[in-house]
Order: C-alpha cells, then sequence, then structure tokens
C-alpha cells in the first residue's frame, strides 16, 4: 500500500516523541507532558516493536526494534529496561541500519586457486570439518583453535566450548575479551574469588562521587555516564576524571586529574597510604572481612614467545602492607605520576569521607595494562580498606567493552583456563562439565593452553595448523598486527573466519561462513551488571546466512560428536540455555529460567526465588550470605576478602631520545571495535570517517604539524600514516599521542607492542613508545 | 533525512530561555514537561549535514545544560 512521504514523516515524528516522553517518565517518574502523551501514545502505527539488547556495547542497554513487513525500519530505547530507561546513544538506535549493507556476506565462501568461490553451505561445513578432524588426526588435538567472542551469545559461546573441551579436549579455546576484560577477570578472582562486579547500576542513583580511572565514559559508555549526569545535575552527585588524556568525559566532570600512563600504580597506592595515615580506614570492616597478602614483583611483560608465569601468594600483616605503604606517600608519587600532592590528596579524602558513597568506574584504561590485574586489586583495596563496597552507592565497578564480554566469555568461560563453572585446574570443576556435557572427565585436559596473544603466535610458529574464527576481527584488534597479519597468511594455517561483513581477517581465511546479525537469531548475552537478556529472531537474515551456534554445531555433528549436540534448528538457543544453567544452580551464581528473562528486559544475577541479587556479599541483599555478619566473601574459603600489596612497576616500554611518545589507542563513540559494523553506517560513517592522530598542541607546533596534516606514527614495530588532530575530539597531555583503532585503512595495531598482563594475559593497548614524522 | 528525539536539560532557573532559544530554530519542534526541568526537542531536517550543523548549534545553546539523544529514524527519501 502507498504511504506518502509526509504522512510517513509525520508518523515517525510521532514516534520520536513518543519515545521520548517514554524515556522523560523513566526518568522522572510523575512527568507530565499534557495531552501530548496521550496523542503520540497512540500514534505507534502499525509497527511491531519487539525487545532485545543492544548489539554494541557491554552496557546493554534494552532496544526496541520496529518491524514493518519483516524489515526492521526503527530502533528506540525500552523504556522499561532499568539499563537505559529508554536512553540510547548513537551507536544504538542507528544499528540495525548495517544489516542491508551490499557487501554483506550471503553466503560460504571458499578460496579455490587464490579466489573466493560462493559455496552451498552445507558443502563449506563440511570441508571445515574435515580439515579440522584431518588435522588433529595428523597433528594432535591441539593443532585447532578456535577464536571467539565477548559479542558471541551465550548458546554460541557454549557449544564452541563444548565442542573444542569436551568432544575434541583441546583448551585451545579463547575469546577477544582476552583484549578487554581479562586484567578485571583476574582481579575479581585473586580478590574475590568470584568473577564480576558486585553492585549494579542502581549504584548511580545513590553514589556520592563517581571516580573514573583511565575511562572516558562520555564516548565508551554514554547511556550510563547520562545516568550520571543525570544524578550530577539533579542532586549534586560529583564525577571526578582520573585519566592520561582530555576526552569528554574529562570536560563534563567536576574535577580532571591527568597522571603520567602507568603510574595509575602508584597513586592508587598512595591513595591507600592516605587513607591509613589519616585514620580514614574502617577498621571494623577490614578485620572482620579482609586478609592481606603480597604476591610476586618484577614479573615480566610476556614480550617472548611461550613466556610463563605463576604469582605466589604470601599472607602478610597489616604492619607490613602499612610499612610498604611508606614508598607512595603523595610526596614521593607527586614526583613521577605528574599527579599533584594536592590532587592526591584530594582524591584520598573523598574515598576516606564515611559520610560520601562512591563508586570507582574503570574499562580499558586499567584493564589493558601490563600490571592490569595489580591496577584491579588496588582499586578494591581502597574500597575494602574505607568498606565502601556491595551497598547501594559504594563499590568498585569494571565495565565491560563488548554485550556479552560478561554473559559469554566470563560466565560460560571461553578462555583456555575455563570452564563454564570454574576452571580446567579444578578437578571438581572438570568432573562438573563432563558429567553435564556426557563426556570422559579424563577428556578434559587440566591444563590451559593458549591465551589470545599466545595462539597468534602459535599461529606464526606453525604449532596450530587450524583456527575458526566467530564474531571477531582480530587482525584490526590484536596488538602487533604487523606479525599477526602475516601468520594468518601462512599456508601452515587452516582459516576459518565465521562473519556478517568481509573483514581484514576474513582476506586471510581459506573458509567465509556467513554469519547471522544479531536480530536475524534468537541469543541471550550478560551485560556489565551481570544482568542475563534474552531475545527473540526478529527477522529473516539474507541468503545462507546462520547463527554461529548452529554452525558450531553442525560442524561437531560432521566430525562424530552429533550425540553430544542433540540440538534442534528451531530451538537450539532455548535448549542449550536450559543445559547451560545447570552449571550455576545455587544461590551464589544462579540463573534466571528462560521464561523470566522473556518478560523481562533483563534479570541479574545470582536470581534466587525470581529475584536478582543487585549487591553481591552484602548479606542484606544477597541470600548466599550464611556466615552470620554483614558481610560474606565468600568466593574466598575463609569468607574475606584479599587486600593486595602490589607495587609500581614501569612499562615495558617508554619514550626514550629516538621514540619519544607514548601511543595510547582506544575507541570513539560514533564507532564499534574495528568499525566492521559501524563504518557500513552511512551516517556513523560520515561522522567519523577515518582515524586520526591526536597530538597535544605544544608538540605540534615543535613538529610543525597543523591539523589535517599527514602525520607518520613509527614504533618498533611498525608504522601507520593518518591525519593529525589538534584540540578535537580529545587532548592528550604533551608527550603522549592518541589513535583510534576502528579503521581498518589506518591500521594502528600494526604499531602496538604486544606486552601483556603476566597474570591475565591481557595485552597493553595504551602504551608503547613511537616517533612522529610529518609526511 | 533525520528525524530525532532529545531530552533537553536546562541549566539552572534557565528553563524558560531554554525554550525561548529552542522556539526561533526552525527545525526543532518542542514539548516541555509541565513539571519538571526538561524538554523533549523533535528535530527534523533533511540531511545528514543539516542534522549535524543543527546538533552542534543546539550543544551551542547558552541555556543549555545537557542534551540527551532518545531515538532517531531517518525515513527513506523513496518511501
Amino acid at each position: 500500500m502507498y504511504t506518502s512521504l509526509s504522512s510517513r514523516r509525520l508518523f515517525i515524528k510521532q514516534m520520536a516523541k513518543a519515545a521520548a516522553i517514554t524515556a522523560a517518565a523513566g526518568m522522572f517518574p510523575g512527568i507530565i507532558f499534557a495531552g501530548e502523551q496521550e496523542r503520540a501514545a497512540a500514534a505507534q502505527g502499525d509497527l511491531e516493536w519487539k525487545k532485545g539488547p543492544c548489539r554494541f556495547c557491554g552496557v546493554g542497554c534494552g532496544i526496541l526494534v520496529g518491524i514493518k513487513d519483516g524489515k526492521a525500519v526503527a530502533v528506540k530505547g525500552d523504556p522499561r529496561s532499568k539499563v537505559n530507561k529508554g536512553l540510547l546513544c548513537v551507536k544504538g538506535y542507528h544499528q540495525t541500519m548495517c544489516i542491508q549493507s551490499k557487501d554483506r556476506l550471503t553466503h560460504a565462501l571458499v578460496k579455490k586457486n587464490g579466489t573466493y568461490v560462493k559455496t552451498p553451505l552445507d558443502e563449506a561445513l563440511d570441508l571445515v570439518a574435515s580439515k579440522m578432524k584431518e588435522t588433529i588426526e595428523k597433528h594432535g588435538k591441539d593443532s585447532v583453535a578456535m577464536y571467539t567472542s565477548g559479542q558471541s551469545t551465550i548458546p554460541e559461546g557454549y557449544v564452541a566450548s563444548k565442542l573444542m573441551k569436551g568432544a575434541i579436549g583441546t583448551n585451545n579455546l579463547d575469546c577477544n575479551a582476552r583484549l578487554c576484560m581479562a586484567s578485571a577477570v583476574a582481579g575479581f578472582l585473586t580478590t574475590f574469588g568470584a568473577d564480576e562486579p558486585m553492585g549494579c547500576y542502581e549504584d548511580i542513583e545513590h553514589a556520592d562521587y563517581f571516580i573514573t580511572w583511565g575511562n572516558n565514559m562520555a564516548e565508551m559508555h554514554p547511556v550510563l555516564f547520562s545516568r550520571m549526569l543525570e544524578q550530577k545535575q539533579r542532586r549534586g552527585a560529583k564525577i571526578v576524571d582520573f585519566a592520561t588524556r582530555t576526552t569528554r568525559s574529562s570536560t563534563a566532570s567536576d574535577r580532571s586529574i591527568l597522571f603520567e600512563p602507568q603510574t595509575d600504580l602508584a597513586v592508587a597506592n598512595a591513595i591507600c597510604y592516605e587513607i591509613i595515615e589519616n585514620g580514614w580506614m574502617n577498621k571494623s570492616f577490614v578485620e572482620k572481612h579482609c586478609n592481606f597478602t603480597k604476591g610476586l614483583t618484577n614479573i615480566g611483560y610476556g614480550l617472548e614467545d611461550k613466556f610463563a608465569f605463576k604469582d605466589k601468594a604470601t599472607p602478610i600483616d597489616f604492619e607490613a602492607y602499612r610499612e610498604f605503604l611508606q614508598d607512595y606517600t603523595p610526596e614521593k608519587v607527586a614526583k613521577y605520576s605528574k599527579v599533584s600532592v594536592q590532587d592526591i590528596k584530594y582524591l584520598a579524602a573523598i574515598y576516606g569521607d564515611p559520610n560520601k558513597k562512591v563508586v570507582s568506574y574503570w574499562c580499558m584504561g586499567m584493564n589493558q595494562h601490563t600490571r592490569g590485574t595489580w591496577m584491579n586489586n588496588l582499586v578494591y583495596n581502597i574500597h575494602l580498606l574505607t568498606g565502601k563496597i556491595s551497598q547501594p552507592g559504594n563499590g568498585p565497578f569494571s565495565l565491560t567493552g563488548q554485550p556479552s564480554a560478561c554473559g559469554t566469555a566470563r560466565e560460560v568461560g571461553t578462555f583456555t583456563h575455563k570452564l563454564p563453572k570454574g576452571v580446567v585446574t579444578n578437578e571438581k570443576h572438570r568432573r562438573l562439565a563432563a558429567k553435564i556435557w556426557k563426556v570422559p572427565y579424563e577428556r578434559i585436559p587440566a591444563k590451559p593452553t593458549y591465551h589470545t596473544t599466545e595462539m597468534f603466535r602459535a599461529v606464526d610458529r606453525g604449532d596450530i595448523k587450524f583456527i575458526w574464527t566467530q564474531v571477531t576481527n582480530p587482525l584490526v584488534s590484536l596488538p602487533k598486527t604487523s606479525r599477526y597479519r602475516p601468520a594468518l597468511e601462512k599456508e601452515s594455517c587452516f582459516v576459518v573466519v565465521s562473519d556478517v561483513f568481509p573483514t581484514p581477517t576474513s582476506d586471510v581465511a581459506d573458509v567465509i561462513l556467513p554469519a547471522s546479525w544479531h536480530i536475524e537469531k534468537s541469543g541471550i548475552y550478560g551485560n556489565s551488571e551481570r544482568r542475563t537478556q534474552h531475545w527473540d529472531q526478529m527477522i529473516e537474515g539474507p541468503g545462507e546466512t546462520t547463527p554461529d551456534a548452529w554452525m558450531t554445531i553442525e560442524v561437531a555433528k560432521r566430525m562424530g560428536f552429533g550425540d553430544l549436540f542433540p540440538y534442534s534448528r528451531e530451538n537450539h538457543v532455548e535448549e542449550i540455555y536450559e543445559e547451560y544453567i545447570q552449571f550455576h544452580e545455587g544461590k551464589k551464581h544462579g540463573m534466571a529460567p528462560l521464561k523470566a528473562l522473556k518478560r523481562k528486559s533483563g534479570v541479574i544475577w545470582p536470581y534466587v526465588e525470581g529475584k536478582s541479587t543487585l549487591w553481591r556479599f552484602n548479606a542484606e541483599y544477597d541470600p548466599a550470605c550464611d556466615n552470620g555478619k554483614a558481610f560474606h566473601f565468600y568466593g574466598k574459603p575463609d569468607g574475606k576478602a584479599v587486600i593486595w600489596q602490589r607495587p609500581f612497576e614501569p612499562a615495558p616500554e617508554k619514550p626514550d631520545a629516538e621514540y619519544p611518545f607514548w601511543l595510547n589507542t582506544g575507541r570513539v563513540v560514533e564507532h564499534w571495535h574495528t568499525g566492521s559494523m559501524t563504518r557500513r553506517i552511512p551516517v556513523l560513517h560520515q561522522a567519523m570517517p577515518n582515524a586520526y592522530i591526536e597530538l597535544h598542541p605544544d608538540d605540534a607546533m615543535d613538529y610543525g604539524i597543523s591539523n589535517g596534516d599527514m602525520v607518520k606514527v613509527i614504533s618498533k614495530r611498525g608504522a601507520c600514516t593518518m591525519p593529525a588532530s589538534i584540540n578535537e575530539r580529545g587532548l592528550p597531555t604533551k608527550g603522549q599521542v592518541f589513535a583510534p583503532f576502528f579503521d581498518e585503512e589506518l591500521m594502528i595495531n600494526d604499531v602496538t607492542l604486544d606486552a601483556f598482563c603476566p597474570i591475565s594475559k591481557e595485552p597493553d593497548f595504551k602504551k608503547c613508545a613511537v616517533k612522529i614524522e610529518k609526511v | 533525512m533525520p528525524i530525532k528525539s532529545y531530552l533537553a536539560h536546562p541549566c539552572e532557573g534557565k528553563k524558560d530561555a531554554l525554550i525561548a532559544s529552542l522556539s526561533s530554530i526552525a527545525q526543532c519542534e518542542l514539548l516541555p514537561a509541565e513539571n519538571e526541568d526538561v524538554v523533549i526537542v523533535i528535530t527534523d531536517t533533511s540531511t545528514e549535514e543539516e542534522d549535524q550543523q543543527l546538533k552542534s548549534r543546539l550543544d551551542n545553546l547558552e541555556a543549555l545544560k545537557l542534551l540527551v539523544l532518545v531515538s532517531g529514524f531517518d525515513t527513506p527519501k523513496n518511501p
């Protein structure tokens, strides 16, 4: 039926108005817009709105997708979602516009004589299964690998883990969450013995202060930042931005404090020093609920192949810890952190004030760090020393970058060392997995194999001869791609890439599998605040596009593991989830039944007796606390959290006479990760068409560089030439440059260093030394 | 042909000034809340470029404290 453009625009305007009214109603209960509310609500028209989580970041905003004639025609924030309360960011509401991109992968492609040939999917899956099987027969089970994603759904991650660890019997499974969240995981496990934040986004409504640690939330988590700004405006909550670069978050904050890269370790210790020496420590809390421990020092940086490290925990007492902190007086730390004594004391006083509620937020700045686990431990130290934890408005909160980094990578466990519950090194955990998967216990290896960086090094060495990547684009996102691109191009490794669009990674594949996009399949994600969110398939995908979970199952069947994967194509998401949640039964991690997920816009685990647990480890809110005290850190055998003695250690590569600049890399609000989706959304691509190199104006002047001039950024590993950006989006400190990594045509990761945290194995994308040349 | 909706939060005591400023912009339709300091703004522009120019103009309004995007729709050029 014909619809005139003018009436269609009027209709859409009404919808936009209705969305705004519902969002406002979520933020201001009882808000009145007079008669407009009724008129706008009536204008919803003939669109069918289907709920789901956003495809992009780890915030996990609820979206409503408007479907008409089988097509997604509109997106709006879900006002019922407690995450975003109807708000969305620029990526969120444009997300479905990439689906119809002309270069969408709609059929399998198999490389034959150097050319990609369109191939029936069944035939391509036959080839993948036979190659995988043949490689195992010839070179052993540890010669094959899967590399998945924090964007994989829970069922996708689960069947990948079951195939690799349960069916084949190798721990050669890792995921791109290693690049973003592994330090947070290691931090939680070492301090609390249990992964993921104890609080939730509702903390935003309670906190007096938000301290952001190396975290540009205004661009990376804009909806949460909007919620923080709302609290700033409504009740005077304060935001303090502690970072190495001035960003949109800094300018919107009450105070911006800049530090020299890597010295966050020292500043965190200085804050602890101040808390103790000023008598601000919550002695009762610390005595009842904390132990003091030290780990090894001078632990290396993982720069060499086959690097191995195991930390050793040694108990210490409070006095030893206090003595250790004498090296971190504000006066001493100010000398090398470039943070003034006054600012260190200011930060400490916020945490130390018993009448102020404080939430610390961080993401990649603390995690992508060669001492990332230590940095996570140190921020926990601050909250533990003051007892500001596990209470509304008080707590440390590591934000995730990807929509299911928590749900899939961490909870399902798509890391080499993980199982859906626990770790491969733990016999009890292996036995549970073997029981639920119905495989012999002996089949699940007890030793982790390759974390991400080492996995691609193994490809380069020829140790891995088959690799299958899903929902990720490592040849743009890995550090030091200048090594790993040629590695994946080698004939010695058969490369399978499942994706929605062509990428630099699919360019080197032997087989490309056409994956379904987000709303073309049903799925389940888990966001930063332990919220599990389900969605039903909303539209049909083009051609032979197929959910990754189902392609994994089909390959497993072809390899002779059909009895372990008895799922139906129509209901595999539900069937897999029902199997998966057996791993987490109990009060400490119970997952919501599927019917609850379908009914609500997500629920938070532990889900106990029909209720989300909003603050873990606090007996007032968490039914799993059973030690009879106010707090119970039940992840540790003695119920106590650990205050870790972790020193400052320098970065592996620092600016020097030849390479005088720090290079920091990151993201921009317009683009999701490597840009494979958002660069195909015209409005986002036009808003941010290419990467750039940010310089401090003084440095630009010294080199005679003006805005837009081409600048070559050179490290010991590679070079990248990109336009200069001065006083635009962000402002690096003098002696530092910044580049976003979304642009596959301007590959800044050819320049970065593949050093990593020896405990978490997460690479540091934020610090290496470079020189610049005006081209 | 973008249509977007925003929640505009005025600086303290400047709701009326914000409404006056927004009212003078042709591409904006306003819906002020009766009992809260917030104004719904619906923008209707012909091109992405015009949309971005408008956004910059809104961001620079003196009485505006915070502009939060709620939803956006891009109508096809050919229905």
